[in-house]
């Protein structure tokens, strides 16, 4: 009996607890709004049969309970109820399949008039970039990537000059605007997730995938990524800013060009931010993955040596292009090593950090 | 040597000379059988302890020091791969298979126990292999357990630094191995070594099943065991097979060309029909269990075995549904979503024909028929989640959250599990002499119950949310609200219960195993050949000097007419006693 109180229990939780739970769809953002009618479809199927079924065990335990000398009902096949169960399921996945590849078809079919944006992952920062007055993407190839050519972009390709590059992750998008992203990465498997706007697709190197969605209310969202990245997967956190369209072109205005970022002089932020450094080391005095940056210039650090340094010009380069060689005590040796970075990029980012501390 | 033949002349048995040969190095289908079930288990609490740091973590955030976000990840890995690959798989076929095939099918031993004996040790080795990892500088690898490349094999991942990659991708390829030698002799004795009337439509359920998995790992294996082969060369001969042009670390990688989508399709042809070598197990535990339990015949033994059948098949084309948004070419979803949803309808027959049994039955509420119930409760909950994630537009929103956490561990971890231990109840007895503490099996259900309910209940609803897996820590995330992290805690709370709880069964198994009521030969009234053997438990060669002829189904329950309730396979009808 005790068995059939606590199963009836857990049973009719399970479903009163829809009615009730604290947690729910985050509040719909995009056009997506079908994919939550399809889940609400399943939980109702799904929901009849489960209280179905496990009421027909629990009646059964409570109708035909151990009797000595009795003998239970012989009854090894009954084609005529086994077929018509059969039929009786096989209408219920129809009815569940249906929306669900309706649903589909609407997400892999990419609206011909949408705005288009390219996202590049790369552990573990987000970057964007809009392919510019004239409408076309320049030509980008993973053999080109560098500190300062962060999307591996072509500088002979005309068409990439006027590509603009979204580098820092946040991006904006405009309101009631299909956009289409092409997705790509730099490193290894990215998830692009914002849980508001329900879609989701992975970022695979040496590949393209694509997602759409249309933003339909203003504000700004986190992007989460939802494909284990490495150390650092938790701390992928990007932003994106739904603007109206007037806030948005302004904005669009405001970005650099492909032409233009090349030729600027070693800036210590943008690099920072670019190579990803920031998803460890937090600019605001945060513990991350890796010590925080800021107001750390000139002091000491203990080492996992056991060895304590002054936080010196040479420490954070050594540390740049050789981590393992001095490990700060209390964090995981899982820093990758720069070790192509010039000088000129050295001395910028060292004294960018060294601005952290004043 | 004809194994069919009634007479134990002519057939030449190992036999062991000292206790080594009788202990360690055994050729006995049974003596391996219980190598392997406490190889697993020690191995399993070693991944459960691992899942306990994972839930110290996620409920009291930094409490621990020494867990840090690359050691997080790695007890993620191994913990996935440890209870997937190392306890359930080798428990179940490596376990159950080698203790029930011959013992059910009425012949002496496996086809080839000498390759038997092989297989259990390389298994060993495959486990030593696996351990060693935890001991290698920087660690276990920290891919997450389905090893995706590029992350997999480059330097910067958790572990990825040191061997540890390597040694997995080595202990997976030698359980490979083991799992080869051991399936092949499943597959041949099965066919070939049934006792006289042992049809195979008079097999018991659970062979059936096993059969099946063993044929599903048997083709599913190589698909592993290729892809991580490619894995290794990618690692350490730098060739490209998965590995595309790489920036990483500032520099240009020296990979190109190669696809990171192709490993997950061959991971996943593999996963897939995984999922069913640790179900169909399961499936065939229940159906033994739950039919001596409630005194009656399993209801529609045909279409029983057709359906796994179907399952076994179909479980073949339907592994992409873990790649909806992986990046793969989007219209493979509409057909391995409808081969998926597909797939649910032979389950459901499955389902409905265990609780069609109960129907007009005599239920026993004995332990292993609680573990039972449980099991039907908890897998209908996981299985029906399942057609949320199969669904694949219904996957995009729901996909790498929390309630794929909860689908798949309440599917193939909690119902396997409840299975398990209700197994495990129910043949100890067989295996010992002995029976286990009916208090204690008690306490232990109801706590592992409950507990793994309201462990992985809630998740789904926070997979609603959005709260992506696989997060070491949530707080820098404004949409994931304080209430979850309370959850958390709570949810870290039952683990720690429900982890402590399963040393009450070890307790009650090494204690019983003394101190434990002597069991009768047959003490839950079976048809099935195993409690038939001459001696309790049965001796070395099973049968004594005759094989047992089979005469019936193994499921013949109240069958009318007849005085006692069961009427034992080997019994021919002349012999029935008449009410």
């Amino acid at each position: 009996m005790a068995f059939v109180i606590v199963t009836a229990i857990i049973v009719i939780g399970t479903v009163l607890w829809n009615f009730v739970s604290p947690w729910w769809f985050s509040p719909l953002a995009s056009n997506w709004g079908f994919l939550d009618t399809t889940i609400l479809i399943s939980l109702v199927i799904t929901g009849i049969a489960f209280v179905l079924i496990s009421a027909f065990i629990l009646y059964c335990v409570v109708k035909f309970p151990y009797r000595e000398g009795h003998k239970s009902e012989y009854e090894p096949e009954n084609a005529a109820l086994e077929l018509k169960l059969t039929i009786i399921t096989t209408i219920g996945v129809i009815a569940l399949l249906a929306p669900g590849l309706y649903a589909w078809k609407l997400y892999v079919e990419l609206p011909t008039d949408a705005l288009e944006v390219e996202g590049v992952g790369q552990q573990w920062v987000w970057s964007y970039r809009f392919p510019g007055e004239d409408g076309v993407y320049g030509n980008t190839s993973g053999r080109l990537f560098s500190s300062k050519n962060t999307f591996g972009l072509d500088p002979d390709d005309p068409y990439g000059q006027d590509d603009i590059l979204i580098r820092g992750g946040e991006v904006h998008l405009p309101i009631n605007n299909k956009i289409v992203f092409q997705l790509r990465s730099k490193d290894v498997l990215h998830d692009f997730y914002v849980p508001q706007f329900r879609a989701k697709m992975d970022l695979v190197p040496g590949q393209q995938s694509n997602l759409w969605f249309e933003p339909t209310v203003l504000g700004t969202y986190e992007v989460a990524c939802a494909e284990y990245c490495g150390t650092g997967h938790y701390a992928m956190r990007g932003t994106v800013v739904v603007d109206t369209q007037e806030d948005f072109d302004k904005w669009l205005a405001e970005q650099p060009t492909f032409a233009e970022t090349m030729n600027e002089g070693a800036n210590g932020e943008q690099i920072v931010q670019t190579l990803g450094c920031v998803a460890c080391h937090s600019i605001d005095g945060s513990d991350g993955i890796g010590p925080t940056w800021r107001d750390t210039y000139g002091t000491n650090r203990a080492l996992a040596s056991g060895e304590t340094v002054v936080i010196d010009d040479d420490y954070i380069k050594t540390s740049i292009v050789n981590p393992m060689s001095q490990i700060a005590e209390g964090y995981a040796p899982v820093m990758p090593a720069y070790a192509t970075l010039s000088d000129e990029e050295l001395t910028a980012i060292t004294d960018y950090i060294k601005t952290l501390s004043e | 040597m004809d194994q069919n033949s009634a007479t134990y002349e002519g057939q030449k048995m190992y036999d062991p000379k000292g206790w080594w040969d009788t202990y360690v190095f055994s050729q006995d289908h049974k003596v391996i059988a219980l190598q392997y079930v406490c190889v697993a288990l020690a191995i399993g609490l070693t991944g459960m302890f691992l899942s306990l740091l994972m839930r110290m973590q996620l409920g009291f955030p930094g409490l621990f020091e020494s867990i840090d976000a690359g050691s997080y990840y790695q007890d993620v890995t191994m913990h996935g791969m440890i209870m997937v690959i190392y306890l359930l798989t080798a428990l179940f076929l490596g376990g159950f298979g080698n203790y029930l095939i011959p013992l059910m099918l009425g012949c002496r031993d496996m086809a080839f126990p000498f390759v038997n004996m092989l297989s259990f040790w390389m298994y060993f080795l495959s486990v030593i292999i696996l351990v060693a990892s935890f001991f290698v500088e920087s660690g276990p690898t920290g891919a997450g357990w389905t090893l995706y490349p590029p992350q997999s094999i480059l330097e910067g991942t958790p572990g990825g630094d040191g061997a540890g990659i390597i040694l997995m991708l080595a202990s997976l390829a030698v359980f490979i191995i083991a799992f080869t030698m051991g399936g092949l002799n499943y597959i041949t004795t099965v066919l070939q070594s049934r006792a006289k009337g042992m049809t195979l439509m008079r097999m018991p359920l659970i062979i059936w099943c096993i059969f099946l998995a063993t044929f599903l790992g048997l083709l599913a294996f190589p698909a592993l065991l290729v892809g991580a082969i490619m894995l290794i060369f990618d690692r350490v001969l730098e060739t490209s097979f998965f590995m595309p042009e790489i920036f990483k670390g500032g520099e240009v990688l020296d990979y190109g060309g190669g696809s990171p989508v192709l490993f997950q399709h061959l991971f996943w042809f593999f996963g897939h029909p995984e999922v069913y070598i640790i179900a169909l197990p399961a499936f065939g535990i229940i159906s033994e269990l739950i039919s001596v339990h409630a005194r009656k015949n399993i209801f529609g033994y045909n279409m029983m075995v057709w359906a796994l059948i179907a399952i076994a098949g179909i479980a073949f084309i339907v592994w992409a549904h873990h790649m909806y948004v992986a990046g793969m070419n989007p219209y493979l979803g509409f057909f391995f979503a409808t081969t998926t949803l597909i797939i649910a309808v032979p389950t459901a027959i499955k389902v409905y024909n265990w609780v069609l049994t109960l129907w007009n039955a005599n239920i026993k509420m004995t332990v292993p028929m609680l573990y039972c119930l449980a099991f039907l409760v908890t897998f209908l909950n996981g299985g029906l989640t399942g057609l949320f994630l199969g669904n694949v537009a219904v996957d995009v929103p729901l996909s790498d959250t929390y309630f794929v956490v909860g689908h798949f561990h309440m599917v193939m971890a909690v119902s396997p599990v409840l299975a398990l231990y209700g197994g495990l109840y129910h043949w100890y007895p067989s295996v010992t002499g002995r029976m286990l503490n009916d208090t204690l099996g008690k306490i232990h259900f109801w706590i592992t119950f409950i507990g793994t309910y309201l462990i992985y209940f809630p998740m789904h609803y926070i997979g609603f949310l959005g709260v992506p897996r696989r997060y070491y820590s949530n707080e820098q995330y404004d949409f994931i609200p304080q209430s979850v992290a309370d959850l958390n805690q709570f949810i870290t709370i039952c683990a720690l219960i429900v982890g402590l709880a399963q040393f009450i069964l070890l307790y009650n198994f090494i204690v019983s195993l003394k101190k434990g009521a002597i069991a009768s030969k047959n003490p839950w009234g079976a048809c099935t050949l195993e409690w038939q053997a001459l001696e309790s438990p049965p001796g070395h060669g099973n049968w004594g000097e005759q094989l047992p002829v089979v005469y019936r189904w193994p499921y013949e329950y109240g069958l009318p007419g007849a005085k006692e309730d069961f009427i034992p396979q080997n019994v021919p009808d002349e012999q029935i006693v008449k009410a």
